[in-house]
């Protein structure tokens, strides 16, 4: 296959992997809204007001009405639309992978796809997908599905529209092979912060929501999304086990193989350049997130708004310099 | 600021500190240091350090973009005044950023420093006895058996090999994870090493930038560079006694689509020798790839055309002959520049123009580069004659001209415009000389950089990485198994404590179990 057939395999790979992501995103909402009339608790009883309608998302109020159905057809039916949910994101990471690399073997000649920002936002979405894969079965996360889905619509829908660039040689800078160490490391621990920081705001939203529901007596009112979203000290855990795994990872990507190259293409291992003071920031919020998860007053809610703020730090830093300090910066040309 | 875990024991002492400061010097300075040394003041500090970096990225710093700095200073002229008093143009060297990473550091000794103590004992410490109550503990399981409770626990002993076990009694206990700690005050201490290496870079390091036209020399001293910015403690003596030539520079630009005029492979080759005597050795230098002379390292970092002219003046003697270097303006290579020549007479002449490396005319009539390549130069000048000010005594720019006492020269009344090609001369009017376009060179712009700070700060960052990974993913884990006989048979109870709040103790405990329990 030629360079330009690999290329539009590649964009034809992601307009399909997307289609896949959103069948994927419908099926789990649609398992969600399925689960409502199934009580989260165990004992599985008649429910007189249990929902019909699967399509709609599961906020209170959105669903209609249906007749009453016998008890074990709903929970036959959230178990068939997880599976649905499941396939369709085992085939969209299949075909998304097949788009990551096409992509780089459209370049002449064949590299790493992380040259501009598409192409690392197009191996970051791959990543976050396949942290979440890896981790289903240990954390049991059937309460992330929609959300990973939806991350993972929205954001390939993103690249594709507004950050898409064609299949270009890479500049002389980035011959090296630490762009294959720097980028890939930056990438994983940009994908395991991104996991980190979906348990971390659902924390804080839980937290609310138990607040708000402590008081409510009715089992009904525990039937939606949140309900079954495990319980905060778990989310928290999971935070910050994906937290603890991305933080060696930045270290290395942005402390360690970042200045080793720019020592080599730049001349100086550190300058103060708008990415790294930003990769700096990055770093220091998330050493503040591990030492806030340990001290007195600062554990739970403050680390959770913190780990939100990392995240923020490392989208600016990603976005945000790109486009605001393009011709300040050396790292300009991984737009 | 290391890291308080679960468990009573793991917690922070000096978090206990009372909240309101005691009158009492002493007292008083006490309190001082341990609110210093505190969890949450380290945190403050961390955050404080994250909020006090953002500046530094906003607005340009005159030691990363020195030119953006010192444009940005003439387009705000009201708000400049008030940046400087509060160092934004040098952020990281500012007295308020100093002083929020100084009392950061401060207070990460003062966790060091006791904790390390408290570390080296509690290393050798043995594992703690066996509770009363094994079934409190947040794991505990229990199996009978007909297994001696000496067999029991001589097994148990072997199964928890990579825990220090103790026997007392009827019971063992096991602990393990004792390098988790030493992890932490690795991080904390590398971070110590970082840092000196980082200062020690900027104290006794230097950097240079110099242009260099391919077929000219460099000789490794102060006056030869463009510009030197040296640390604070640098000794321009020491600079190490190498010199080069730069024999030849190869460029490749891209002609296909996409990228078309990309510049790509750019090569300088260097003949160099590290002292005058030595004999001369050969390198090719390119980008990622620097060449170490000595400790400093030259790298090719950008290039540029230096068109090649011949001035003669009104006598008719060569007032100048050599490359002149134009400064690239964009990617396109289009290159502006200054030529002058002081030692025409009777007047001092003064050139100043573009360069195109592939001159086209575009249907509105401007001239522009269509390729950045130099496909078909053209240099276009403006003339002027008169006094150069440069025995002025200020010292002046070699690319811009001190128009004050120049006159631009004038045909026609218009002002003067040669559009010279390869080969060309022009005369000028009113027998001031005439000027010829020789050809093309190019010029390499090298940077020389010493930093011997780098090797300690990249030991001591590794170290603090894996300092970090053991104190993020070493698990300390207690754990014991009592026995006891009851009706005959031996009643055999587990039980485990995890100390870091990310253990998977109920695996553990679950696999412990299967493991004793396997032979009854």
């Amino acid at each position: 296959m030629s360079q330009s057939q690999f290329e539009s395999l590649s964009n034809q790979s992601l307009a399909v992997c997307g289609v896949f992501y959103f069948i994927a995103l419908v099926a789990h909402l649609a398992e969600w809204a399925a689960r409502r009339s199934v009580p989260p608790l165990e004992t599985v009883s008649a429910s007189p007001l249990a929902s019909g309608a699967a399509a709609a998302a599961g906020g209170a109020g959105t669903e209609t009405l249906a007749p009453t159905k016998v008890d074990e057809e709903p929970t036959e039916r959230v178990a068939r639309f997880a599976r649905v949910g499941m396939v369709s994101t085992i085939v969209a990471v299949g075909v998304h992978l097949l788009s990551v690399v096409t992509r780089g073997l459209a370049a002449d000649p064949v590299r790493v796809p992380w040259g501009n920002m598409y192409e690392f936002t197009l191996t970051g979405t791959l990543v976050v997908v396949i942290g979440y894969l890896a981790l289903y079965r240990r954390y049991q996360l059937s309460w992330l599905s929609p959300v990973v889905a939806a991350f993972a619509v929205i954001t390939l829908m993103a690249d594709a529209l507004l950050l898409y660039a064609p299949v270009v040689t890479l500049a002389d800078a980035l011959e090296s092979p630490w762009l294959v160490i720097h980028v890939i490391a930056a990438i994983i621990a940009t994908g395991a912060f991104t996991i980190g920081s979906m348990a971390s705001a659902l924390y804080l939203i839980k937290e609310r929501w138990l607040e708000k529901h402590s008081t409510a007596e009715t089992p009904a009112e525990f039937r939606g999304y949140l309900a079954r979203v495990p319980g905060l000290q778990q989310l928290d855990r999971l935070a910050y086990q994906t937290h603890a795994f991305a933080f060696p990872i930045w270290t290395f990507a942005a402390l360690i193989a970042g200045p080793i190259w720019a020592r080599q293409a730049w001349g100086r291992y550190w300058g103060w350049d708008p990415k790294e003071v930003w990769a700096f920031i990055t770093w220091v919020v998330y050493a503040a997130y591990l030492h806030a998860r340990a001290t007195a007053g600062w554990k739970g809610r403050s680390a959770a708004i913190i780990a939100l703020v990392g995240l923020a730090t490392l989208l600016f830093n990603f976005v945000g310099i790109n486009f605001f300090f393009g011709s300040g910066s050396q790292h300009s040309y991984a737009q | 600021m290391a890291r308080a875990e679960k468990g009573e024991e793991f917690v922070n002492e000096r978090d206990r500190a009372p909240e309101v400061a005691p009158l009492a010097p002493v007292a008083f300075a006490r309190w001082t240091w341990r609110q210093l040394t505190s969890m949450k003041t380290a945190l403050i500090l961390l955050l404080l350090l994250a909020l006090g970096a953002v500046p530094g990225s906003v607005v340009p710093q005159d030691g990363v973009d020195s030119v953006a700095a010192a444009r940005w200073r003439l387009d705000n002229p009201s708000l400049t005044p008030v940046y400087e008093k509060l160092g934004l143009f040098s952020v990281y060297s500012s007295a308020w950023f100093s002083a929020i990473y100084i009392l950061l550091m401060i207070s990460l000794v003062g966790c060091i420093l006791p904790r390390t103590r408290v570390y080296f004992r509690a290393m050798r410490a043995r594992p703690p006895r066996t509770p009363a109550n094994l079934a409190r503990l947040p794991e505990y399981r229990s199996f009978r058996t007909d297994e001696e409770p000496d067999a029991v626990l001589a097994r148990a002993q072997k199964v928890l090999s990579a825990y220090r076990t103790d026997r007392h009694g009827s019971s063992v206990a096991a602990e393990r994870g004792y390098l988790r700690e030493a992890g932490n005050l690795l991080f904390h201490l590398s971070i110590l090493i970082v840092l000196v290496g980082f200062a020690a870079g900027s104290l006794i390091g230097f950097k240079g930038g110099v242009l260099v036209v391919a077929g000219g020399q460099f000789a490794n001293v102060a006056s030869q560079y463009d510009e030197l910015t040296p640390g604070a403690l640098f000794d321009a003596e020491e600079l190490a006694p190498f010199s080069f030539k730069v024999t030849d520079f190869k460029v490749d630009f891209s002609t296909e689509a996409k990228e078309f005029g990309m510049a790509s492979d750019f090569s300088a080759g260097l003949d160099y020798q590290t002292s005058v005597d030595a004999p001369v050795e050969h390198a090719r230098i390119r980008v990622n790839h620097p060449l170490d002379i000595d400790g400093s390292q030259v790298y090719l970092i950008g290039h540029g055309y230096a068109p090649k002219v011949t001035v003669r003046d009104g006598n008719d003697n060569v007032a100048f002959s050599g490359p002149v270097i134009f400064l690239p303006r964009d990617i396109s290579f289009l290159s502006s520049g200054v030529i002058k020549v002081p030692e025409a007479s009777p007047k001092q002449l003064g050139f100043s123009g573009e360069f195109f490396p592939t001159y086209d005319v575009t249907t509105a009539g401007e001239p522009v580069t269509v390729f950045p390549d130099a496909g078909n130069p053209l240099l276009s000048l403006f003339v002027y004659a008169g006094d150069l000010g440069l025995d002025s005594g200020v010292p002046q720019s070699v690319y811009t001209l001190d128009e004050q006492k120049l006159e631009q020269v004038q045909k026609d009344g218009k002002n003067l415009r040669l559009d010279l090609r390869p080969g060309e001369v022009a005369d000028l009017p009113d027998g001031l000389g005439s000027i010829s376009f020789d050809g093309v060179e190019r010029y390499v712009k090298l940077q020389v950089a010493s930093n011997p700070g780098e090797w300690w700060a990249l030991v001591g960052m590794i170290l603090a990485l894996l300092g970090l990974l053991g104190s993020l993913f070493i698990r300390p884990r207690r754990v014991w198994v009592a026995v006891r006989r009851e009706d005959g048979r031996t009643l055999v109870e587990i039980a485990g404590l995890d100390r870091s709040s990310a253990g998977t103790l109920s695996e553990k405990i679950d696999d412990l179990l299967a493991q004793l329990e396997e032979r009854t």
